[in-house]
Formats: structure tokens, C-alpha cells, sequence
């Protein structure tokens, strides 16, 4: 098994699939000769032609708009957005367009397109560099909002979009695309490849959409995460002693919700956490579906850990972002309750 | 010492004429019929760019045929778009009345624009993909899609083929190269490239066509439809339909200051020619160019149809209240079935009793599918979709919450 960091899984992902599949092809801003800004499709140009593998204007609303015409042609594009706040100008393809295409047409017309996009802060990007828009796409019916947190789960999960017959958000956290995180915002990068989970089976492994991963069990309390926030929980945890049982949801939509109500059931508690801002954000939806399945066995008031309600700052990222010490501050809180 | 200046004003485009007003078009420019000549297919998009600012017209006031651009259909292809045209036209007036009669909750229809869209699918070849606005039903009433179908969805019965979750005008048809209508304008403008790029990217020899209204070109995706469509030479035919209003917001508001809006091809290096949207046949002849254009690897085609909406912007507005009464009688163009059934007249091919008789049959044949849809159902009353069919086909599988949901809600 290879040790591969996020970048080279998801570019081995591309690919596996480019291999398999003459109808899938690949293209966003600077993804052809220079392979793309993070590097993830480096290569595939080279190996595959400049008609699979090409760079598109700076139009984000063209780059979806065009996928979804490929689709319907019967292409499978993978797409990427330079950075998941550069997604805006595209949200009416996305969202009138390719998620409702199969529906409104009764399956005449079906728009399996896979949308790339880095996420999330960590890197000093600033508000335009940081967003971490999940919860606006999970809304809308018909999509399918993927988040990996390590180079394992990248590859398979991004080959099971790119199986997938329906469009998928696929959001990659940023801050994870070299290295592990500890969780603590003072230390370098380490990277994948002296990790266990860097491993990166060969081939064509899929991870299933729709599963979630239990990071680590745990008695005391459950804490919900996805992306980085993985790491962060699993920091807070150790810190505090709490044996809480991380859960890495991986799929928002379709969320693994048969996962997170066994493991709320036998805790008792649940701690949700996501770096996205707090208000409608995604924690919010699954605060409410757990109170919905598990009401009666909440032990406390759940708590949820997330981003502050204001725009992603540059300078105080490290005040923004949950770190280990707010989410530790969480699981002391529904353990005393 | 500051030089005194007057305070700026903001310019604000209006129409030439308003409800109360007379109609005039004296400033509206028409060259004469066969002025325009044909330039090869190969034609380096520079070399035409007065075609821009010109119209292919082929029909004359005398109803003859003349110029370069005349002579791509025979007569029995001239008949038959006369027939689709009535057919459209009466099947239109039906279904606004249905709607008035709240058969149905909506309707448009293309009242004084039927040439745009009948005589440029007889331009195209089966397999090729359209992405049509909502007034272009022509394109399926000529390549002869079911008009029971197209009723059926109207009347959201349980024949529907859209299961009763679209408009009743935004149709979808595959296999009739008519692409799921969306209601968010433009967006559909830069999918037509996308098809066509997925098209060269697979080696085919299909073409997809785009179409926008006047008003939508003033959409984000209409200038990135222009963009991918120039950068990659897409095999695809992109059409401007200026039929002079959007609801009550005259062609002047999204054209701004450029002459016309096949100008605007120009900055992205497409060819780009207007053509005469109330002639049939110069319709046909602009669209079978551009679509060889296009088949033949040359690159996208932007062509501005100039034509006018005689009609109301759907069953939900009143254009009495923005517009002359009589301004559709004066639009200079005339009417495009009268304009045709004048040309075979002229031609020896057509005669007014056969015009007559041709307009009995074609109503009585569309009242008769209109029967035959009634009787599955309406949107007031008769069998209609399930309310189940609402929650299949978000997703190729229906996920676990909607499952839930659907069971919640009793289906």
C-alpha cells in the first residue's frame, strides 16, 4: 500500500477513473498544463490529452454550465473550483440546474457530475480562501455533499462520486491536503506519508457515499465531525480525557444517520462540531435529527463547536477555527450536565 | 478655483412607443429581401461582420423567394412548414383558452414568432440536441413529438411524462433533441455549449443549439456560453431570440448601447448575422448554414432572430398596460404564416380555399388530441400524477431520509 498525501490521492483518484472510463473528463482554471494550483490533477493533461484534461476561463457558472451539457451528452466531468468560495457565481447551475436535472426531466436527462472544491481555513487564506459552504448544498434536493479527512477516504470516496449517477459537492479540506492535523494550529505539517492513515490502497478501492467512519470509539459522549475538525476532536478528547467515541461522517448527503444514533444511544451525549459558521449551519441539522431519533436517551443538552457568525478573518483565524481547547471545553461541559 | 458642472443624470432607455401612443418604426432599418449575400460556411467570422448589423431576408412584399439565401426547401417542405406553423398557432389558442377556462395554470405562447422555431428544426438532423427557451414548442410540433404528450404535461394528468413536477410549457424530450426547459433564464445558453464541446470531445458528429430571449442576454451565462463557445470552437449554433420584449422591459434595456445583438458576437470572434424571424425561409436557410458551420468543425454561429412577440409574455400578463394596442399590426415583418402562405400562393402551390380548408383540419384534429387529453385529465380535475411521484427521481436511489419522508407524508 502507498503512502500518498490528499493532493496525490485525489490525483490518483482522476486517474483510476480517466483509465477506466474514456467519458470521464477533467477541467476548471488552471487544472490542464499546470494541474491546478494545489497540483491534483498534475499530470492527467500529459498522460490523457488536451480534450480529457484542459483549462477552462475564470467563469465558475460556465465551468458547471458546460459540465452539466457533457453530462447530458453523457460525459462524466470532474470539475474543479479553484477554491470553494469562488463557488458562488456558479450556485444557479448548480443548484436549479444540475441538481434538479433528473428530476424535472423524469430521468429523461441525469447530470452525473462530480464538483471539486477546496474548503475550510488553516492556511491563513483569509474570507475568500476559508469558506466552508456545506451547508448551503446540503439544502438542495438532489445533490450530494462528500468531505474526506484523509488521503485513503479522498481516493475512494472521489471514485464513488465520480461512479455516482448524480451531481456531487466534494469538498476537500485544505488544511489536510499535505499532512495530518494535530489539532493545534503551532505546529508544521507533517506529512501523510509518516501516517497511518496516508496508506492509500492501489486501484480501484471505493469508499461507498453514505457511510460514515468511527474514528474512534469511545463510552462517554459522541462527537459528530467531518474534515478537519476529525482531527481536532480526537485532540479534545485526548486532552481532557473524555473517551469520546469520533465519528467521521464523510458523507453529509446522503447523511449515515443509522451511525450516529447507534453511537448517540450508547453514550448518551453528542458534541457536534464543524468549522463552518454557526448559524443554519450543518450542525444545526444534526442537532435536530438526533434530538428527533435519540431524545430519550440524552443523558445532557447537546453542544455544538463551530465557527463564529462572521466572515472568515485572516489575522485571527486560529480565535475562529475550533480548536481542541473549545471542543475540549464542550465535552467537559455535557459530561457535567 | 473648481470649475462649476451640471449634476450628472442616469440614462434610462425607453421604447418608442407606450399604451396611447402611435406605433413607429420608421428608425427600424430593413434591408431588402436577397440584399444579403451567402458567405461559404468556412467564412473567417471577420470577413461577415456586417452581417451583424444587416437581416437575411428571402420573402419579398410580392411573396417571392430571392437572393443567395433562397431555395433551401422544396415546396412540399414549404408546405409542411406552413402546416406546422398553423399547428403550433392553433394548438397555442387552445391552450390559452384551457388556461383561462383553469384547465391548466399557465401558458405561453408564440403568437407572431412560430417561424423561429418550426423552420429551424427542419435545419437539423435527428440526434442533434436543442436547449430551448419556453417559446421555442415549435421545435417539437415540427419534429413531430406527440401533441398529446405536450398536453398531457400541460394539463399535469397522470400521462404527464414529467410525473406533474414541471410548468406545463417547460417540456423535455431526449429522443426529440429538446433539452428539460428551465425557468432560471440563460442557464441553458452555456449547457448548449457544453453539449457541443462533449460532442467534439467524443469524436460524434452531432451539434447542439442554444437559445436565449433578447432580455436574457443580459444573463451571466449568456456571455459565458459566448466565451467557452469561441475558446474551444464548439459545434454549436447559439440563437437570439429578439422578438422585442421581456414581459414588459423593451429589447433596448438588455441591449445597452451596442447596435445590435448579433453585435456582440464580435467580441468573442463568432460569426454573427441577423436574420428576418418572420421568414421562414430565410430561417431555415440561416439555420441549415449555421448548422453546417458547425458540422463541419468551423466553430459556433451567433444568430439574432428579429422578430416580435405579438402576444402576451404568458397567461399572467397584460401587455396592454406597457405597450400600443396596435404595435404588433404595425411591426414592419408582417406575420410569418401569412408571409408563406402568400409565397406558395405566389408560386402556384397553395390557394386561400386550401388555406381555409387546412385550418379546419388542423383545428379539428387539435381539438380532438385536446379531447382525447381531457379525458385522462386536468390540472382541475380527472386522474392525475401520484403524489409519490414527487419524492422519486431526486436521486438515481431514493436515500434513507427521503424514504423516511415519503413514508411520513403517506405515500
Amino acid at each position: 500500500m502507498a503512502q500518498m498525501t490528499m493532493i496525490e490521492a485525489i490525483r490518483e483518484a482522476h486517474d483510476v477513473a480517466m483509465e477506466a472510463d474514456e467519458r470521464v473528463v477533467v477541467f476548471g482554471e488552471d487544472v490542464g498544463f499546470f494541474g491546478g494550483v494545489f497540483r491534483c490533477t498534475a499530470g492527467l493533461q500529459e498522460k490523457y490529452g488536451k480534450s480529457r484534461c484542459f483549462d477552462a476561463p475564470i467563469n465558475e457558472s460556465g465551468i458547471v454550465g458546460t459540465a452539466i451539457g457533457m453530462a447530458a451528452f453523457g460525459l462524466k466531468p470532474v470539475i474543479e473550483i479553484q477554491f470553494a468560495d469562488y463557488v458562488y457565481p456558479a450556485y444557479d447551475q448548480i443548484v436549479s440546474e444540475a441538481a434538479r436535472l433528473r428530476h424535472r426531466s423524469n430521468g429523461d436527462f441525469t447530470c452525473p457530475i462530480v464538483i471539486r472544491m477546496p474548503t475550510g481555513g488553516g492556511i491563513f487564506g483569509g474570507q475568500t480562501h476559508s469558506q466552508s459552504p456545506e451547508a448551503i448544498f446540503t439544502h438542495v434536493s438532489g445533490l450530494k455533499v462528500v468531505i474526506p479527512s484523509n488521503p485513503r477516504d479522498a481516493k475512494g470516496l472521489l471514485l464513488a462520486a465520480i461512479e455516482d449517477p448524480d451531481p456531487v459537492i466534494f469538498l476537500e479540506p485544505k488544511r489536510l491536503y499535505n499532512g495530518p492535523f494535530d489539532g493545534h494550529h503551532n505546529k508544521p505539517i507533517e506529512s501523510w506519508k509518516k501516517h497511518p492513515q496516508g496508506e492509500v490502497p492501489e486501484g480501484k478501492q471505493i469508499v461507498p457515499l453514505g457511510k460514515a467512519h468511527i474514528q474512534k470509539e469511545g463510552s462517554d459522549v459522541t462527537v459528530l465531525a467531518y474534515g478537519t475538525m476529525v482531527y481536532v476532536a480526537e485532540a479534545a478528547a485526548a486532552e481532557t480525557g473524555v473517551d469520546a467515541e469520533v465519528i467521521d461522517l464523510r458523507t453529509l448527503m446522503p447523511l449515515d444517520l443509522d451511525t450516529i444514533v447507534d453511537s448517540v444511544k450508547k453514550t448518551g451525549r453528542c458534541v457536534v462540531v464543524h468549522e463552518a459558521t454557526r448559524t443554519s449551519g450543518f450542525g444545526a441539522e444534526l442537532m435536530s435529527l438526533v434530538q428527533e431519533a435519540c431524545f430519550y436517551h440524552l443523558e445532557a443538552p447537546m453542544v455544538r463547536v463551530t465557527g463564529w457568525d462572521t466572515p472568515y478573518p485572516h489575522a485571527q483565524e486560529w480565535e475562529y477555527f475550533p480548536g481542541p481547547v473549545r471542543v475540549g471545553e464542550a465535552l467537559r461541559k455535557v459530561m457535567e450536565d | 478655483m473648481t470649475e462649476a458642472v451640471k449634476p450628472l443624470s442616469l440614462n434610462v432607455p425607453e421604447p418608442g412607443c407606450r399604451p396611447g401612443d402611435t406605433p413607429d418604426f420608421s428608425d427600424f432599418e430593413i434591408p431588402r429581401a436577397g440584399a444579403v449575400a451567402q458567405p461559404d460556411v468556412d467564412v473567417d467570422p471577420d470577413d461577415i461582420r456586417d452581417l451583424a448589423f444587416s437581416i437575411v431576408r428571402v420573402l419579398n412584399k410580392e411573396g417571392d423567394a430571392v437572393g443567395d439565401w433562397a431555395g433551401s426547401l422544396s415546396v412540399d417542405e414549404l408546405r409542411a412548414g406552413l402546416r406546422h406553423m398553423l399547428t403550433l398557432r392553433t394548438f397555442d389558442a387552445r391552450m390559452q383558452n384551457a388556461q383561462r377556462q383553469g384547465k391548466t395554470s399557465f401558458y405561453m405562447q408564440h403568437l407572431g414568432e412560430e417561424a423561429v422555431s418550426c423552420a429551424f428544426a427542419r435545419a437539423l438532423q435527428p440526434g442533434d440536441m436543442n436547449f430551448p427557451t419556453y417559446r421555442q414548442a415549435g421545435l417539437l410540433i415540427a419534429s413531430e413529438y406527440p401533441m398529446l404528450t405536450m398536453m398531457n404535461q400541460i394539463y399535469s394528468n397522470a400521462e404527464d411524462p414529467l410525473a406533474g413536477r414541471q410548468l406545463p410549457i417547460m417540456y423535455s424530450s431526449k429522443e426529440h433533441g429538446f433539452f428539460s426547459i428551465s425557468g432560471n433564464l440563460g442557464t441553458q445558453f452555456v449547457q448548449s455549449v457544453g453539449w457541443a464541446m462533449a460532442s467534439a470531445i467524443s469524436g460524434d458528429t452531432k451539434i447542439a443549439t442554444g437559445w436565449i430571449g433578447d432580455g436574457s442576454t443580459a444573463e451571466s451565462d449568456f456571455h459565458a456560453a459566448m466565451v467557452f463557445a469561441s475558446t474551444y470552437k464548439a459545434p454549436v449554433v447559439l440563437n437570439i431570440v429578439n422578438n422585442q420584449w421581456a414581459i414588459s422591459t423593451f429589447q433596448g434595456i438588455a441591449r445597452g448601447g451596442v447596435g445590435t445583438f448579433a453585435a456582440r458576437g464580435h467580441g468573442f470572434g463568432i460569426a454573427s448575422l441577423r436574420v428576418d424571424g418572420n421568414d421562414y425561409l430565410a430561417v431555415h436557410a440561416v439555420a441549415k448554414w449555421a448548422a453546417k458551420r458547425a458540422r463541419e468543425g468551423h466553430g459556433p454561429t451567433l444568430i439574432e432572430h428579429v422578430t416580435y412577440r405579438a402576444g402576451g409574455h404568458s397567461t399572467s400578463d397584460d401587455p396592454s398596460a406597457y405597450r400600443s394596442k396596435s404595435e404588433a399590426a404595425a411591426w414592419p415583418l408582417g406575420d410569418p404564416i401569412e408571409r408563406l402562405k402568400q409565397h406558395l400562393i405566389k408560386i402556384g402551390e397553395w390557394s386561400e380555399d386550401r388555406h381555409a380548408q387546412a385550418e379546419v383540419e388542423i383545428l379539428d384534429g387539435v381539438i380532438s388530441v385536446q379531447k382525447e387529453a381531457e379525458a385522462i385529465g386536468t390540472l382541475a380535475g380527472g386522474k392525475a400524477p401520484s403524489p409519490r411521484d414527487m419524492f422519486e427521481g431526486v436521486y438515481e436511489t431514493m436515500p434513507p431520509h427521503l424514504i423516511r419522508q415519503r413514508q411520513e407524508a403517506g405515500f
